[in-house]
């Protein structure tokens, strides 16, 4: 896959629109997930995912092809959300509820179409919850969090995309580990 | 072992696929012995599951057209910039007539002041240049960004750049009469657009090279 998006950054780098439709479409989910973990709400992840995708374009040129794409791309990601998070602090824990709603929303509305069994509506609830708990975390575990249990990064891929070395990564990793432990071992 | 530290060192290692068997074999250990961190790794092995359990979620339907849509039209510069870098040789042509012409048309618009070359007995009056009677003017004459009357003689060629050559008074055209010549011995330009001042220079850089040439 790597080389096929290789070939594909280089005719972005051309010009070619239709390229790099390709890789948004290969990276949608990925770039979307991050946002959304992070974020919490889909309406400003998905604002958030489209910023990314449209920064990586206009700055393409300035990618280094010998470098892993997918790590350039959340980086970009990445550093949106967290400007994002770090400018709607000081309402960060009012509307904290109504993010998690947001994501209750979201499932509902997935409910629309067919009435879910009983389970299902339950694991959904599960989700959510897990949701709320991975979005109470501090950002910087946060993003570690979703990078390497969401996105199934490597320890050292996500050290490249958030710029720290691996050292702190673990660290983070583990904090944030065990902090989601207290808060998800009733469950 | 410490529970606190050592052990709880080891489980996240573990979790980080990062034990050895050495370790794992002392994890192990220790955790058939100590109910309280059996319970503490069983918490974390399930507190990832469920956070991988939770569904992965998707980009709306039409995520990509938004994007699309919302990409900048290509700029301009960019365009140009992408067309240079692919036409090297073009560029520097193109360059290269830039500067020329912007050469040739700072140095037209350079001073827009009465300027002779250097020669006695000539007399500047309101951009008028007058060669006076009973003078007579030796070498090439060129006067600049003003008329020019000859009264009296030029013995060389006369260039007049963006003006004119003045008839006297009751005089005929000096330009197509016998009379005329008997004031200048040599050719006689008149310069009057920046085009002809251009033909005129490349006429002169060409003469030069041939006169150098025949020298």
């Amino acid at each position: 896959m790597e080389t096929v998006i290789k070939q594909k950054i280089k005719q972005i780098k051309k010009g070619d629109h239709a390229a790099f439709e390709d890789v948004v479409t290969f990276y949608q989910n990925k770039v979307y997930q991050i946002c959304f973990r992070m974020i919490g709400n889909k309406h400003e992840a998905e604002d958030l995912a489209q910023e990314a995708f449209i920064r990586a374009y206009t700055n393409i040129d300035r990618f280094d092809e010998k470098r892993k794409f997918s790590t350039w791309l959340y980086r970009i990601a990445t550093n949106l959300t967290i400007d994002r998070i770090r400018k709607k602090k000081p309402d960060y824990f009012l509307d904290a509820e109504v993010k998690g709603t947001e994501g209750l929303n979201m499932y509902s509305q997935l409910a629309a179409d067919q009435a879910l069994p009983e389970e299902e509506v339950e694991s959904l609830e599960l989700q959510t919850y897990i949701h709320k708990e991975i979005l109470a975390l501090p950002p910087k575990y946060r993003s570690v969090i979703v990078l390497r249990f969401l996105d199934e990064l490597s320890l050292q891929e996500i050290a490249d995309v958030l710029e720290i070395p691996v050292g702190t990564v673990k660290t983070r990793i583990h904090r944030g580990r065990e902090a989601l432990r207290k808060r998800l071992r009733h469950v | 072992m410490d529970c606190k530290k050592e052990a709880l060192a080891l489980m996240h290692k573990y979790l980080d696929d990062e034990l050895t068997q050495k370790e794992e074999r002392k994890l192990r250990g220790h955790l058939q012995a100590c109910g309280q961190c059996q319970k503490h790794f069983h918490e974390l092995k399930r507190t990832i599951s469920l956070v991988q359990s939770s569904s992965q979620v998707s980009a709306p339907p039409d995520f990509t057209k938004k994007v699309m849509e919302r990409l900048p039209k290509e700029k301009k510069r960019t365009n140009y910039s992408r067309w240079f870098r692919h036409h090297p040789f073009l560029t520097a042509a193109a360059v290269f007539f830039i500067l020329m012409f912007g050469g040739v048309f700072s140095a037209w618009n350079d001073d827009q002041q009465v300027s002779v070359s250097k020669q006695d007995n000539l007399v500047i009056q309101n951009q008028v240049v007058i060669v006076p009677e009973n003078v007579t003017v030796e070498g090439d004459l060129v006067v600049r960004n003003g008329d020019l009357r000859i009264e009296g003689l030029v013995n060389g060629d006369v260039t007049v750049i963006n003006g004119e050559i003045l008839e006297k008074e009751n005089q005929d055209n000096p330009l197509d009469g016998d009379k005329y010549m008997a004031y200048v011995s040599g050719d006689v330009n008149e310069v009057n657009q920046v085009f002809e001042w251009m033909w005129y220079q490349v006429k002169k850089t060409v003469t030069n090279i041939f006169t150098l040439e025949e020298e």
